[in-house]
């Protein structure tokens, strides 16, 4: 039951941003910011956290779920440390995403060599 | 001096420079295309054998021009200029193969219609008494073109429907005041069209005009109707473009269809990655060496119109909003033996 809400509620967030690339002009650069930023604005409307409640893994994977990462660790930051806590809080919540993209990334790009 | 203009645009040539060889090299989905058997050597690996995709490409133009110079049975000290252009930065792969020639060159720049920049430049070359033998070549390469022009493949983004599939291929040509082979006739230079079209995405769109004001102006200034050819090639316009410029010139009353072939829809199976066409500055080039020249010169083609369309814009023009400029230069060739049906005014 938790692999088919997780498969439901990524898929739809999937679905979605598909609909743009496909319906729209944008650039993937557009798409990907525009994802992050609905995903921030949703959790702080508190919309995301439910998602999240209902999808798991579906909703907390990026992006959407990266602009609610940053949006929840700003606010925990804040209730802790004020409003400095604004400014530590999205990258320390955001930084397990931020190492793994470059650790893999650069592995990815030591171990394989793109065939065209 | 006499001139040997007529019309607006065209220059016709009292003694017809003659296209004596051409040699094609392409990657390896233009290997395994319909016309895959015409060319003088298809690579199965994409960087053709070297370490990275633009090493490729270099090696793919160069051995072109080594093959259009063996066929012709010329060495560096009987050719005069090496014209050469490609896609990418400061047309890198052009400037790499040239430096293993010991050849005056000329590096060009006209995208997608440097084909047919090449041969109108060549032809002023030895027609002008400047030159014995004119090498032309140009060269495309999907990857590093994806890389210059769109996303890294690397980066694996989704294509948009619409957009054309870079040409991995090389072309080149060996243009000479006298020996046997097709001849160029005569030659339109285009002028640039921009009719605001900024989509990099479709590029044929922004294309047709160029190819429908250069076809327009090349028949006009030779008092010809489209019938006087058997075919008028354009250089990569693709499917949507195709059919545009085809409604472009209908409505000025020339009725092109039948006759005309888009060299974007000849060189691959179509497949749906490959379905709005072809593109890049090899694919015009790698049709013409390998199918054109061959058709004239077995006689099947007596007269064929050659009209490659280049999008002159650059990355970073597009993503300021600008729209893109393009042009298309027309080159009339007959197939041996042929003569003169225009008047030259002296």
């Amino acid at each position: 039951m938790t692999l088919i809400r997780a498969f439901l509620v990524g898929g739809a967030l999937c679905a979605i941003a598909q609909g743009v690339v496909d319906s729209t002009k944008a650039n993937p650069a557009v798409v990907m910011v525009s994802a992050v930023c609905a995903g921030a604005v949703l959790s702080g409307l508190g919309i995301y956290g439910p998602l999240v409640k209902l999808g798991g893994a579906g909703a907390t994977i990026p992006l959407f779920g990266f602009g609610h990462a940053l949006v929840t660790g700003m606010i925990e930051d804040a209730e802790r440390a004020g409003l400095f806590g604004i400014l530590t809080g999205g990258l320390r919540a955001t930084a397990p995403a931020l190492t793994a993209a470059v650790v893999f990334g650069y592995l990815m790009a030591v171990l394989f060599n793109p065939k065209g | 001096m006499s001139l040997y203009r007529v019309g607006t645009s065209t220059c016709l040539f009292p003694e017809m420079p003659v296209i004596t060889a051409t040699g094609s090299v392409v990657g390896p989905r233009e290997g395994q295309g319909p016309l895959g058997s015409l060319f003088d050597l298809a690579y199965r690996d994409t960087a053709a054998g070297e370490t990275s995709w633009e090493r490729g490409e270099t090696r793919m133009l160069r051995q072109a021009v080594d093959i259009a110079m063996a066929k012709a049975g010329i060495a560096d000290a009987d050719v005069d200029f090496l014209l050469a252009g490609d896609l990418l930065n400061q047309i890198v792969s052009s400037s790499y193969a040239a430096r293993d020639h010991d050849v005056p060159y000329l590096g060009l720049y006209g995208a997608c219609s440097t084909m047919g920049e090449g041969l109108a430049l060549a032809a002023f070359l030895v027609a002008g008494g400047f030159a014995r033998n004119v090498v032309v070549c140009s060269s495309s390469h999907h990857d590093t073109a994806e890389r210059q022009y769109r996303y890294p493949t690397e980066f694996g983004y989704q294509r948009v429907p619409t957009s054309q599939w870079t040409v991995t291929a090389a072309g080149a040509a060996v243009v000479g005041l006298s020996g046997r082979g097709p001849r160029i006739e005569a030659a339109t230079v285009g002028r640039v069209q921009d009719f605001g079209v900024s989509d990099a995405n479709d590029m044929g769109s922004a294309m047709a005009p160029a190819f429908a004001d250069t076809v327009w102006r090349h028949l006009q200034d030779m008092s010809r109707k489209p019938e006087d050819y058997d075919i008028i090639f354009s250089g990569d316009l693709g499917r949507v473009g195709s059919a545009i410029a085809d409604d472009l010139l209908g409505k000025k009353g020339l009725d092109i269809k039948a006759l005309h072939r888009d060299t974007a829809l000849m060189i691959y199976e179509m497949k749906p990655e490959v379905s709005s066409g072809a593109s890049g500055c090899g694919c015009a080039a790698s049709v013409f060496a390998a199918k054109i020249w061959a058709d004239l010169a077995s006689g099947a083609l007596r007269r064929a119109l050659l009209v490659p369309t280049g999008a002159l814009h650059s990355p970073i023009t597009c993503q300021q909003g600008e729209s893109i400029p393009c042009v298309a230069h027309a080159v009339s060739l007959v197939g041996e033996g042929s003569r003169h049906t225009g008047e030259v005014r002296q």
